[in-house]
């Protein structure tokens, strides 16, 4: 129990440290880009201003105040839970980041649990037959589509699925003209496959690679080779001793790969036209959104951190090997 | 070839060579193992003795027939007088045919000892087991340790428990005992002899040559991946007399207690092995003959040996 504590007070450090050190580098970007946020503030009005107002908005926004003392400001809004009000949508930035990631958590779910398993299942069953023929193309397969650039598939698939063959909507995360309290749930998911098919398939092929090659090291293994002279069949050693050695490292893997994943829901959510919070986030960097911007790379630092810590902590927890050492 | 029932394991002119690839698409053959001649009958211990990297493990492995892809195996391979077959290898491994691996990475690192020693089949040993830890003086709790958790001698005797917890009539033990101290090895060896005593029998594959004179009733002295000559344990303890072979009296000759006398030379590496005897670079009474094929098999004097010049004439010893 105690070293339970000791654990998580370890990782809370780290991950607040990484969260700090985001937000400076982020501030200190944002801060040093073109971008008037002003400006666009007052664009975003609609309504012309005279120089007398703008001074006042210029005095708010406190635009004269030094840069240290805004970010000292900033982060203390922050803590208090406050990230600011968004100049594109006019609202506290935690609001939209809680609606968008309710739109992304769905995509992403679903694309990391597609890649998971399908990733894991395929890389076993060619770690199994590996050097056969439908091995080879499998393998040739993957390297292409880790090679392929996200927006490239996902338009793909939309001239493919949705526009010549008409499966699958264009996008949206809903049926258009439908209020969203009157879409049900399996309307959502028919919006939701292909967006998360696509996002899926950037991380599916490395983790199939890599549990293919995992898998094959073990088979290798003088552990499998006594197995085998023990009378264990091919698929028992896959159960007996595949498995528990190549789950670990796949899994570890697989939140690991929280980073692309979010960096690949960016992509494909402007493609597909999804309400998530990677077009948030594009459109709160065309717009110059500041606050909004600042308020989503807090939080996917704080994404990728967790999904990193879970990897950490499974080790410790699954592999013996580990377990003793922190013991 | 005439066959013996009463034989366990019988091999004979069993060669083993392994596919290389080198640059661009040529090919050799690396041969490991050739011409070997051994047989094992139950109710005896023989062992295999050689030097480290003369191919002795592969031997285990060819029996088993878990050899790698690349390997091929020729020559006769017989189980109670009948061909082994891959089907029959694969349907014997385990049960009638155990092995003892060399080293604790023969054990899965991620799972538990007692689960690995139990096996896979149902159902799981697990009593007699824990009573075989106790007897090899192994902790109450090894069952539950990982084998990393294990120190060298320990995972000796998991392994040893491992073929111990079969029912096999032939139990190919791969340098069963470094690692162990004198006490456990001897205890070790001592359910082997047990085992033979059983009416089951022991293949002890081993660099350990004293260990081999006490407790194994004849020996196979293992050079370059052929056996020379296979003699009674007795006459190792006689003296170079009582041996056949000019290899097998060299040994004797360079154990530390007969005057550690060594020869010149090395052993042929598999890529350039000799056309003859696989000896005669080395042999100082090497004829043209041994250099052009290999000697045959022959029984003198209740052991086998592979020698144009020992011919058993003249009291036994025209070859000193």
């Amino acid at each position: 129990m105690k070293r339970l504590i000791r654990i998580f007070l370890t990782y809370g450090i780290r991950l607040a440290a990484l969260l700090l050190a985001v937000s400076i580098v982020s501030f200190v970007l944002v801060d040093a880009s073109p971008v008037d946020p002003v400006t666009q503030y007052i664009n975003g009005l609609g309504t012309a201003v005279s120089p007398e107002q703008r001074a006042e908005i210029e005095a708010y926004w406190g635009v004269d105040t030094p840069s240290v003392e805004r970010y000292f400001n900033w982060l203390a809004g922050v803590l208090k839970g406050d990230l600011g009000e968004s100049s594109l949508y006019r609202r506290p930035v935690s609001d939209i980041i809680g609606e968008r990631f309710a739109g992304s958590l769905a995509l992403m779910c679903l694309a990391w649990a597609l890649s998971g398993i399908i990733g894991f299942s395929l890389g076993c069953l060619m770690g199994m037959y590996r050097d056969s023929w439908p091995d080879r193309i499998l393998k040739k397969l993957c390297y292409l589509l880790s090679s392929l650039p996200t927006f490239w598939l996902g338009l793909l698939f939309l001239l493919v699925f949705s526009v010549w063959l008409g499966w699958f909507p264009i996008g949206f995360s809903a049926p258009i003209g439908v209020l969203h309290e009157d879409t049900t749930i399996g309307e959502r998911l028919y919006h939701l496959i292909l967006p998360a098919l696509t996002l899926s398939l950037i991380s599916f092929s490395q983790i199939a690679l890599h549990t293919r090659q995992k898998l094959s090291d073990v088979l290798d293994s003088e552990y499998v080779l006594f197995a085998k002279a023990r009378g264990e069949g091919k698929w028992t050693i896959l159960r007996r001793h595949g498995l528990r050695n190549i789950l670990l490292p796949a899994l570890t893997l697989q939140f690991a790969s929280f980073a692309e994943l979010f960096g690949g829901s960016v992509i494909a959510e402007n493609v597909f036209s999804y309400p998530g919070l990677g077009s948030a986030v594009s459109a709160a960097g065309l717009n110059s959104d500041v606050p909004l911007l600042l308020g989503i790379t807090l939080f996917s630092a704080l994404f990728v951190g967790v999904g990193n810590m879970i990897a950490n902590l499974l080790y410790g927890i699954v592999d013996p090997r580990i377990r003793e050492v922190g013991e | 070839m005439e066959q013996k029932t009463d034989t366990l394991l019988e091999l004979h002119d069993l060669s083993v060579s392994f596919r290389m690839y080198e640059r661009g698409a040529s090919q050799r053959e690396l041969t490991v193992i050739s011409d070997l001649h051994l047989t094992v009958r139950p109710g005896e211990i023989v062992a295999v003795a050689g030097s480290s990297g003369s191919g002795k493990s592969l031997l285990a492995s060819a029996i088993l027939g878990i050899l790698p892809d690349n390997a091929t195996v020729r020559g006769h391979l017989h189980y109670k007088g009948e061909e082994l077959t891959a089907e029959r290898q694969q349907a014997l491994r385990g049960t009638e045919i155990a092995l003892v691996p060399q080293s604790v990475a023969y054990l899965d690192p991620l799972m538990k000892t007692g689960a690995q020693a139990d096996g896979h089949k149902k159902p799981r040993p697990t009593v007699r087991r824990e009573q075989l830890f106790a007897r090899f003086g192994l902790p109450k709790q090894t069952g539950r340790l990982y084998p990393f958790q294990l120190s060298g001698g320990m995972a000796r005797r998991v392994l040893l428990s491992t073929a111990l917890l079969t029912d096999a009539a032939l139990i190919i033990a791969d340098e069963p005992t470094p690692g162990m101290s004198t006490e456990q090895a001897v205890e070790a060896l001592t359910v082997f002899r047990e085992l033979a005593d059983d009416g089951r029998a022991v293949l002890l594959i081993t660099h350990d040559i004293d260990l081999a004179f006490t407790f194994a009733d004849r020996i196979a002295v293992f050079y370059a991946g052929t056996t020379v000559e296979t003699a009674p344990a007795a006459d190792f303890k006689e003296g170079p007399d009582a041996l056949r072979h000019p290899y097998s009296k060299a040994l004797w000759r360079a154990l530390p207690q007969n005057g550690f006398t060594p020869i010149d030379g090395f052993q042929p590496v598999a890529v350039r092995l000799p056309a003859g005897c696989l000896y005669a670079p080395r042999c100082p009474h090497k004829t043209a003959e041994c250099e052009e094929k290999v000697p045959p098999v022959r029984e003198i004097r209740g052991g086998e040996v592979r020698c144009y010049r020992f011919t058993g004439k003249n009291g036994g010893c025209d070859v000193s």
